[in-house]
């Protein structure tokens, strides 16, 4: 329980400090201003030190992991997206995965029965939710873009028309907010109802997922109930825009306890599991080309070693092969 | 059966009533604070002091995993961390595989060692835990600020432990690697870990005893030239006896067109000599221009379960052998890791290859183009375009005694690629070939539970626990369809999936592709075939019966 409840403690610890920070300190100008923007700095720093830090060690070998039929005679069907041999092969199993998830639609669960007998039975649970979550988060984010512009285009717009489209409240529901809580909720559900779940979860598993909960909740709240004046958010964003360090407007102290939440999460980022979401475009079994006995794969460290030569192994059994009748160089 | 195993009953029951975290369990204690000992049956040997030497890798000593003191150097941890430093420099896969694990979960239940024995730390998000722990704590801060928070721990000699219990309870099959949305592949984790653990003097015996005869007479038995030649030439007198043909194997001949290499255990080992002897039929049937060589005798490459040194090394003598017999291009018999080694890795270590030609079939003219830089050719690839273009007088009804499924072996499915080709064959040499279930079968198919250089007797009832899931997904066309006959295109199945068989699936055989083919091929001038290349009676063809032809 300690390693569920530590990170619930935590994310309402980091709620409470903007909210006294704001309310009692008045110290809106560092919850508005500099932290957004050391937060910025931090999230986009880290990324890339990241990013570059893997970029830069070299994939020796080429270790594709084939999960369908090589290229090889003309007559057999090659599986180009599971087992690629050309770049664009690669590409579209990456992007397939990044953005289908398809390796986890593949998913099944087993069971060990009387018998002793195994079965595996679809599960797709885990995709489902998982793609639930990461594409409600993301049209989310696209949906907060209208913040930052004078004038959304035409591709905000239409978003967050789609996404509220059952308009069944005053301001308009956002169908994404119900989906990323269901999803949220489902995730962290599954990590507590399943028994190998909870054993192989850390607090660093359940920190985010507590997190982005604060974040969504506080959004929900400031959208649909605490009623937050939208005007000086679009100053404070519009300002980020422009990089302009001018004092944030009169906005309730929710606003920064949302805002406050992503900029930890911004700054967790980089340091956390969550940078899976640049290494999945770079891992090396899946954006390799299954070619290498095609073509030569380069190894930068790969140095000469010594042998045991053909030569040397004859001077130890020249004679028995002779005597075997296995010709031999020398005689 | 082995000493280290107990009886099936004994068990059923285990799998059946000891609680695990498998069927539900769970036991409210964190993962690292869960118990693990070495007892009889769950470790292989270490490798003997003069093995060791032989191969020049570090501290020799005699010692045993249940030992207190197990020997290590002085400033063991210190060994290992810099060499792990080395490795995550070295290698992107590595570093990127323990920073960006979610731990979705979705490999826990797909590792055949954590279906078989329930054990937590075999779910390869585990087993790769192991590893990220102590390497999280190489970056102490955000455990000082939150102690716990990402469960980092020191590298004590617990720890070291666990490594060398589980990482011997890995067979490299990446099994979980093709559920992971990350595409992590927690062999490449297990094949650091057990480079670095070399370092200090943790090895098996399994391993290091073949890589050191290997680079020695050439094979992994030990077999010295004359006697590797003694043992096909045998084999060649079987041949005769069965078909009244007789092969004319060549070795160590300069100017052969081809040069045919494959594991030894397909030489010496039972069955693995009547796949040798089908690999013979079909040169001869098709009057291959081929040698075999006593020096590169061997194609299973038992240095990649040691290091990347090692694995380069043995692979090494491949290349110069071809080169010094001056053939066009090589021929590679069934085999699993010696493929993912060929495939994966030795044109980049040994290559390039530029003194062979591009492969090219002397008897259909296809040119092999998926292997123009390796210059080796797998053997399937090679039946199934002979058999595609008409070359091959087959009688499949000589296989009528067999009812067949097909294993995939785990290094040839998703460390190359390799579906469609041997289940072409199968299905033209024999009449019955029926697929195990789909979650078993193909990129999702079960290691036998003993790769990676773990097939040792003494490790017998983990061997029997991992190679479960394989076995039950037998079972289950075994009393769908009757089938009697496992096909396999691996050696190391071949060694290790009939004690698996006699233990789970007693009247089950195994049998390499080619020994099939060698069964079912019209020959030449042969006598009236009544037997099988094992000498058992082929259904349909009795003394006395008319021929169906």
């Amino acid at each position: 329980m300690k390693k569920i409840l530590m990170p619930v403690a935590a994310v309402a610890l980091l709620a409470l400090i903007p909210y006294v920070g704001v309310e009692y300190a008045g110290l809106s100008y560092l919850f508005g201003v500099v932290i957004p923007y050391s937060a910025t700095l931090v999230l986009v720093a880290g990324f890339l030190f990241r990013m570059v830090d893997w970029l830069r060690r070299p994939v020796p070998f080429t270790i594709v992991s084939t999960t369908g039929q090589e290229k090889s005679l003309d007559w057999i069907r090659q599986d180009k997206i599971e087992s690629p041999s050309k770049p664009w092969h690669a590409a579209v199993r990456v992007l397939s995965e990044v953005l289908l998830f398809r390796s986890l639609f593949r998913n099944n669960r087993a069971e060990l029965r009387k018998g002793p007998d195994l079965a595996y039975g679809s599960h797709k649970w885990l995709w489902l939710g998982g793609l639930v979550f990461h594409w409600s988060l993301l049209v989310i984010v696209l949906r907060h873009s209208r913040f930052f512009f004078l004038e959304p285009g035409p591709f905000f717009q239409f978003l967050e028309q789609a996404d509220s489209f059952l308009d069944v409240t005053v301001p308009a529901f956002f169908m994404t907010d119900a989906l990323v809580l269901a999803a949220l909720s489902f995730l962290v559900l599954r990590r507590i109802g399943d028994a190998k779940m909870r054993l192989l979860s850390l607090q660093t598993d359940y920190f985010p997922l507590f997190l982005i909960t604060g974040i969504v909740v506080a959004g929900i709240a400031m959208r649909y109930f605490a009623k937050i004046d939208v005007m000086p958010v679009k100053d404070l964003a519009l300002g980020y825009m422009k990089f302009s360090f001018s004092a944030p407007g009169d906005i309730g102290s929710l606003f920064y306890v949302h805002l406050f939440l992503i900029c930890v999460l911004a700054v967790y980022f980089p340091f956390s599991k969550l940078v899976h979401m640049g290494a999945i475009f770079i891992s090396p079994t899946r954006v390799q080309l299954n070619n290498s006995r095609e073509k030569r794969h380069k190894n930068p460290w790969n140095k000469p070693i010594k042998f045991r030569t053909y030569a040397e192994y004859e001077d130890e059994y020249r004679e028995k092969m002779k005597k075997a009748n296995i010709p031999v160089e020398k005689e | 059966m082995s000493k280290y195993l107990p009886k099936q009953s004994e068990l059923v029951k285990e799998f059946e009533e000891k609680p695990s975290v498998l069927k539900g369990d769970y036991e409210g204690r964190e993962w690292w604070e869960m118990p693990f000992e070495f007892r009889e049956g769950n470790f292989c040997f270490p490798a003997k002091p003069e093995v060791i030497k032989d191969l020049g890798f570090p501290n020799p000593r005699k010692w045993q995993p249940t030992d207190d003191d197990w020997k290590l150097p002085d400033g063991w941890q210190k060994i290992l961390k810099d060499a792990m430093k080395e490795r995550l420099k070295k290698y992107r896969s590595l570093k990127l595989y323990l920073d960006s694990c979610v731990r979705c979960g979705a490999c826990a239940d797909k590792c055949h060692f954590f279906l078989g024995t329930g054990d937590p730390k075999n779910m390869p998000v585990l087993r790769a835990e192991l590893v990220r722990s102590v390497y999280r704590n190489d970056f102490p801060m955000v455990e000082k600020i939150l102690k716990g928070f990402a469960g980092a721990r020191k590298l004590d000699e617990k720890v070291l432990r666990e490594w060398y219990m589980y990482f011997y309870q890995c067979t490299e099959c990446r099994r979980c690697s093709v559920f992971c949305p990350m595409g992590i592949d927690t062999a490449e984790i297990t094949i650091m870990v057990r480079e670095i653990l070399q370092l200090v003097g943790l090895n098996n015996n399994w391993i290091l005893a073949p890589v050191s005869n290997c680079n020695r007479t050439g094979n992994h038995l030990g077999i010295e030239p004359h006697t590797f030649v003694q043992n096909i030439e045998s084999l060649v007198d079987d041949i005769e006896d069965v078909t009244g043909v007789k092969v004319n194997p060549t070795f160590n001949r300069k100017g052969a067109e081809i040069l045919f290499i494959t594991p030894s255990g397909d030489v010496f080992g039972d069955p693995g000599v009547y796949t040798m002897m089908g690999y013979l039929l079909l040169f001869h049937h098709i009057g291959l221009d081929y040698t075999i060589s006593t020096y590169a005798s061997e194609g299973g490459n038992f240095g990649f379960f040691t290091s990347n040194d090692m694995m380069k090394k043995l692979n090494a003598k491949m290349y110069h052998e071809a080169k010094r017999l001056g053939v066009k291009w090589i021929l590679g018999g069934e085999c699993g890791h010696m493929w993912r080694v060929v495939h994966q890795y030795m044109d980049t270590m040994n290559g390039p290859a530029d003194f062979l030609e591009e492969p090219v079939s002397p008897v259909t003219g296809t040119k092999f183009t998926n292997a123009r830089a390796t210059k080796m050719v797998h053997i399937a690839e090679f039946t199934a375009d002979l058999i595609k273009n008409g070359k091959l007088r087959l009688d499949p009804k000589r296989n009528d005694h067999l009812r067949t499924t097909f294993h995939d072996s785990c290094n040839v499915a998703r460390g190359m690629g390799m579906f469609e080709e041997p289940r072409y064959i199968l299905n033209k040499v024999c009449n019955s070939f029926h697929e195990m279930p789909e979650n078993t079968i193909r990129e999702q198919t079960f290691c036998c539970g003993s790769g990676s250089g773990i097939n040792a007797e003494e490790y017998m009832e983990m061997r029997m626990k991992g190679g479960f899931p394989r076995a039950n997904a037998v079972r289950h066309v075994r009393e769908k369809h009757k089938v009697d006959s496992l096909v396999t295109i691996c050696a190391i199945d071949r060694a290790s999936l009939p004690p698996l068989m006699r233990y789970w699936n007693p009247g089950v055989s195994v049998y390499g592709l080619h020994e099939l083919v060698g069964n079912a091929l019209v020959m030449d001038g042969e006598k009236k075939r009544t037997e099988d290349l094992r000498e058992d009676p082929m259904a349909g063809f009795e003394d006395g019966e008319e021929d169906e032809d």
